[in-house]
């Protein structure tokens, strides 16, 4: 029978900026099980994991392992009890070598010198033993990220792990470093390892796991077994209503291109092009989508289109104005919009108010000036008008932004970008890890601009987004156009899927059709 | 709810002021135990450093001497810094701007008035090079600012010296210093019995502009986009290179300028033989003022204050000066430990958001 | 300009940049080591002029060079402590807290060389201890060479041999490997369980430790007493030579080229030149050096991306 080796209960966590990360929260997980951690961004599930191994400490709640009370204060405590972890962002240093990395905190010594040749051999038994192809002698810079994933998982094995928590680990695999991924999860969990997996992807989960707990908000909404439950359950218990997400839209009626952009190409390493020979025309009052999975060239090209990157060959116009040797502002000046994917690098500064958010692209203009200085005035009046618009829940303008939640923050961030007088938006994941409301209210006023004039380029990696939301679709993968659906609505998601994994590709005339002017 | 938000924030601004404060208090009470454990009178020694300053109009004079380099190279520091430049040559175009204008006062014969903001004037551009170079080598080279304006302020002091020592020297003046100044570029004194001079009307409009720059001026608001987040003033189209270097040579400007008023004011010729650590000073005024120059005037009363206060009781007592040396110190180190007192902050942050999500529970139970 | 030459191209001015050197190379090692570990900071001034200071006291009230040396030790250790406390614990910014343990040490050793000597410039009223030359034997008795090599202070000798030692701590010790990987990536050490502030502290301490004897050396070897801010920037231009070497063998090769500009500046100000065009060469050189460098760098990571 299932025997309950790990439980967390009545965890609660609130972060020095107030954000209350988990809440009354209890985990339960069975021995030799792939117990799934699912939930929407910002739901709670890495701060839940972090507790459980470590790197952050619950303000309440306990731990139990085996039924024992046990504190875990630092990672090295989880580690000593057995809990292995491999995070989102891999934790590995890349001038070293993969067996420093493997031993690094439980280094072999000969005469009270660290040995390489023990690392090595450590390195090699363990890869041969869990059947990971892995050479200890490369450094990690030059290995795959699929490689990468597999030292991160040995690492834990090699300090003793029998229980592993994989935060999202598929985010940044190839379907075959996925499937190569799950074999060797199997193979674990045959051998008696417990597995928390965390995810968003319903799919693998099904495919992989026992039982699944479902997050909301920082609670527990569901635990239940794979299987007796179906896909949709899941997905409402995650935003809590079932996923409609039917936009309401006339047909688009575009006219002239505002953004041509012909043969762009861009290297990533010497070798590897991120972008290959990348064409494509966005019309004024139309909604250019690109669907795809994250890193196949999308946040490289909004990059190069908004002037943040200038080193590309191949064309790009912006209402006929040809941009290579444009600044930043002279781009935005051309009347582009741009959300940035990175929210809280790009998107806002953190330690400033909210006016101040909401004016950087615009404070230099003359009518925010009143002789020599910033009219504050028309700043504070402009502000506040804004933050009506935008329904932006707040204290005042002279809030600093980083009090507000991360769909109130996005909403500045729209805010300032939907009130440019833009000709061209280009939104990339504009409602990625904020909430329901305001991720369709930051659509509709997509919609909106575009019903105004404005040529829309919509970068995103929510599928029904993408789908609903866009008029016309590109798909990319590897960094080329993988297939171009003039109509989104008629758009087939499964055909759609294969597309995106690069199992699929439409013939160049299909796709050059996205670059014809017409 | 939205009460609660304001709470946080006013937490957050209370434990700022709240650390200043202590952090003063600390460095003060460490101060006078020292004084107990090593004057043989510690009642006259502490006497006459905490009210010492106040007793004569000499004395008080002195403060606002003290005061007069501080507003400047303060405000100075409060523009690099806000940028986030840890640019630390306002030392050295601090004494190169001295050395500056002491040339043009001893070597130019111009009308009264205007050879003195000549002077000003070329201190100013002198000293912007200073503070330049580590800004140039970072945005073309990349270097870190902060070793290469350390460097360039020994550059400054030796490259001053050569001119003090072998151009404009004084052989006559008995010890190695400049010719005297021309009384057409000295800035004029007044207050009676004190040394006080023009200088602080000009460090005080330097504050004002200072302040409306940085804080109601386009150019400011970049400056301040720039120092807190790089990435998105230049996502935002803010040109950086540009802002960073506009940021240090007004800073260098200002700081030039303030070692012209320095030695215009306060002496007769250049006498200086190594840094006069003004820069230094102006990085701890900046560091409490928060980078404001608005804050900037009260915290240089502050230093200059407790300098004036350890002058005194190095005169009266066996308590040596370098006394501030430990006061200044012991302040900075406390005032950017972020970590000092935060266990305080968090648990009050912590019991605010309780509240909050007990009231929320209740509007949605209710 | 006969004589320049002559003074350059001699065994005496091979001897005098090694002389002048050795601070330099200690500060440029303890600068090395925190660097690798991902704690580089400005404060090596203050360690050395704390160092130096406590060496001499140390030495003179115990008539001991051990007990010199060790309280030599502990004074630098002390700034190096507040630091990793301030920087490491409290979270401190660590550049504003060195200046302030830099103003601290100038300020703090002058208050108290006047509370014990009534002096506030030099020790020389205390009767404190120098460290012993040493003659290689063998070395010392060929021409030029021992002229050159040998009959340095014992400091000297050991501040090569720290190259030495410090590369063996970095590339073959445990702790080594934890340095570079907190130096590197701190997460990656802190999800392996390795405690990235100790590691971090000792690593502060270890290189405090090195800069501490090139203090010790200052006061108790290159001059025989202390004087106010007598570093005189040493500590910074220890950290412009690990900018520039980045490894032990070659932070040595950048130190020893600072201390040939050091050791020119002092020959040619025996010859009439301006000493201030001559002293500021060295400060030049690393800003040059520094240019040149981080430009080399930036190309390549340029080179990378495109």
């Amino acid at each position: 029978m299932a025997r309950n080796i790990l439980s967390m209960e009545d965890i609660t966590k609130v972060y020095p900026n107030g954000f209350v990360a988990n809440k009354n929260v209890n985990l339960s997980v069975n021995e030799g099980e792939i117990h799934a951690l699912i939930g929407e961004n910002g739901a709670g599930k890495s701060t839940l994991m972090k507790i459980l191994f470590g790197v952050e400490k619950a303000d309440e709640g306990k731990i139990l392992l085996n039924g024992e009370e046990i504190q875990i204060d630092n990672p090295n405590v989880a580690i000593g009890h057995g809990i292995g972890m491999v995070h989102q962002h891999f934790m590995l240093v890349p001038s070293l070598t993969v067996a420093e990395n493997v031993v690094v905190g439980m280094e072999p010594k000969t005469n009270g010198f660290f040995s390489m040749e023990k690392t090595i051999k450590i390195t090699k038994e363990a890869s041969e033993l869990y059947n990971f192809k892995v050479d200890p002698r490369s450094k990690i810079k030059d290995l795959t990220v699929g490689m990468k994933q597999k030292v991160e998982i040995l690492k834990a094995l090699v300090r003793g792990a029998k229980i592993l928590i994989l935060d999202e680990p598929t985010a940044v695999l190839t379907p075959q470093e996925t499937t190569e991924l799950f074999k060797e999860l199997k193979g674990l969990k045959e051998k008696g390892y417990t597995i928390i997996f965390i995810s968003h992807k319903l799919n693998e989960i099904i495919e992989l796991c026992d039982r699944i707990t479902i997050m909301r908000d920082g609670k527990i909404v569901g635990v239940e077994k794979v299987g007796k439950i179906t896909e949709q359950d899941i997905s409402r218990m995650m935003v809590g209503r079932d996923i409609i997400l039917e936009v309401i839209k006339e047909k688009a009626k575009p006219k002239q291109p505002v953004l041509n952009i012909q043969n762009i190409i861009k290297y990533s390493t010497p070798e590897k092009k991120i972008l290959n020979d990348v064409s494509f025309i966005v019309r004024s009052g139309e909604i250019l989508g690109i669907a795809g999975v994250e890193g196949n060239g999308q946040k490289e090209l909004s990059e190069i289109i908004t002037g943040m990157d200038e080193s590309y060959d191949g064309e790009i116009s912006i209402n006929d104005t040809n941009i290579k040797k444009l600044s930043i502002r002279d781009i935005r000046e051309l009347g582009v919009s741009h959300i940035s994917e990175d929210r809280m690098t790009y998107g806002i500064v953190g330690d400033g108010t909210i006016a101040e958010n909401m004016i950087s692209d615009r404070y230099y203009k003359k009518k925010y000036q009143k002789g020599f200085l910033l009219n504050f005035e028309k700043i504070k009046k402009e502000s506040k008008e804004l933050i009506e618009m935008f329904n932006v829940k707040c204290d005042g303008h002279k809030q600093p932004i980083n009090m507000l939640s991360g769909g109130n923050m996005q909403k500045v961030v729209a805010a300032r970008e939907f009130t440019s007088g833009s000709t061209l938006v280009i939104a990339n994941q504009p409602t990625r890890g904020i909430d329901v409301g305001a991720s369709s209210f930051i659509r509709n006023k997509l919609i909106e601009l575009r019903d105004q004039g404005d040529a829309i380029l919509l970068i995103s990696a929510d599928l029904n987004e993408v789908l609903e939301v866009s008029d016309s679709l590109i798909v990319m993968n590897n960094g080329e156009i993988a297939a171009y659906f003039e109509d989104a609505k008629l758009v087939n998601e499964d055909e759609l899927g294969e597309y995106m994994l690069g199992l699929k590709r439409m013939t160049d005339e299909e796709i050059r059709r996205v670059a014809d002017v017409k | 709810m939205l009460s609660r938000m304001t709470n946080k924030n006013n937490v957050e601004k209370q434990f700022e002021i709240l650390r200043t404060l202590v952090a003063i208090a600390i460095a003060l009470s460490i101060a006078f135990i020292i004084i107990l454990l090593i004057s043989d009178n510690p009642i006259n020694a502490l006497a006459s450093f905490v009210i010492g300053p106040l007793t004569t109009t000499r004395r008080l004079g002195n403060i606002v001497e003290a005061l007069i380099p501080l507003l400047f190279t303060g405000t100075a520091v409060s523009l690099i810094f806000s940028a986030n430049q840890t640019n630390l040559a306002v030392e050295g175009a601090f004494f190169i701007g001295g050395v500056g204008a002491s040339f043009m006062a001893t070597q130019l014969n111009l009308p009264p008035g205007i050879h003195l903001v000549v002077a000003l004037i070329v201190a100013g551009i002198i000293g912007a090079l200073a503070c330049g170079i580590p800004a140039i080598l970072y945005i073309k080279f990349d270097a870190r600012p902060v070793v290469s304006s350390l460097m360039v302020n020994y550059v400054c002091l030796y490259l001053g010296l050569a001119v003090i020592n072998h151009v404009i020297r004084d052989p006559a003046a008995g010890f190695l210093a400049s010719f005297k100044f021309n009384k057409t570029a000295v800035l004029p004194k007044i207050i009676k019995g004190t040394n006080v001079h023009f200088g602080i009307f000009l460090g005080i409009i330097i504050v004002i502009l200072g302040y409306l720059y940085l804080y109601k001026y386009k150019k400011g608001y970049e400056i301040r986009m720039v120092g807190k987040n790089v990435d998105f003033a230049k996502y935002s189209g803010i040109n950086v290179n540009s802002v960073l270097m506009s940021a240090q040579l007004l800073g260098g400007f200002i700081a030039g300028m303030g070692g012209a008023v320095e030695v215009l004011g306060m002496y007769n010729r250049f006498q200086y033989q190594k840094l006069t650590g003004h820069g230094f000073d102006g990085i701890l005024v900046g560091i409490i003022a928060k980078n404001n120059p608005k804050l900037v005037p009260l915290t240089a009363l502050f230093l200059a204050y407790i300098r004036v206060g350890a002058d005194v009781m190095s005169r009266v007592s066996d308590i040596p000066i370098e006394l501030v040396s430990i006061i200044q110190a012991i302040i900075i180190m406390f005032v950017v430990a972020e970590r000092f007192l935060y266990k305080l902050k968090h648990k009050k942050i912590v019991s605010l958001s309780r509240n909050e999500i007990n009231e929320k529970e209740e509007i949605v139970n209710g | 300009m006969d004589n320049l030459l002559k003074a350059i191209f001699s065994a005496e001015f091979v001897y005098s940049i090694i002389r002048v050197t050795t601070p330099l190379l200690f500060a440029g090692l303890a600068a090395l080591i925190a660097n690798k570990g991902g704690v580089l900071h400005i404060a090596y001034e203050g360690i050395m002029v704390t160092a130096a200071f406590c060496g001499v006291v140390g030495s003179a009230y115990s008539q001991s060079l051990l007990v010199g040396l060790l309280s030599g030790l502990a004074g630098g250790l002390l700034i190096s402590f507040l630091l990793g406390y301030f920087s490491l614990i409290l979270r401190a910014d660590r550049t504003l807290t060195g200046i302030a343990l830099n103003t601290f040490a100038s300020g703090g050793t002058v208050f108290m060389l006047y509370v014990l000597t009534n002096d506030k410039g030099l020790s020389t009223s205390l009767n404190s201890l120098t460290f012993p030359i040493v003659n290689i034997p063998i070395i010392k008795n060929i021409p030029i060479l021992g002229t050159a090599l040998s009959g340095h202070n014992v400091l000297t000798y050991v501040s090569f041999i720290c190259v030495f030692l410090v590369f063996v701590v970095l590339y073959k010790t445990p702790f080594g490997l934890r340095i570079r990987t907190v130096g590197e990536n701190e997460d990656a050490a802190s999800s392996v369980g390795v405690k990235v502030i100790r590691v971090k502290f000792i690593t502060l301490l270890i290189s405090g430790a090195i800069a501490s004897l090139g203090g010790v050396y200052m006061s108790m070897g290159y001059l025989s007493w202390f004087a106010r801010d007598m570093i005189a920037g040493r500590g910074f231009m220890g950290i412009a030579a690990q900018n520039l070497g980045g490894e032990p063998l070659s932070t040595m090769i950048a130190a020893l080229f600072f201390g040939l500009a050091n050791a020119l500046s002092n020959v040619l100000q025996t010859l009439n030149i301006p000493a201030e065009f001559v002293q500021v060469i060295p400060y030049v050189a690393t800003l040059i050096g520094l240019a040149a460098y981080s430009g080399s760098m930036k190309r390549n990571k340029i080179n990378k991306k495109s």
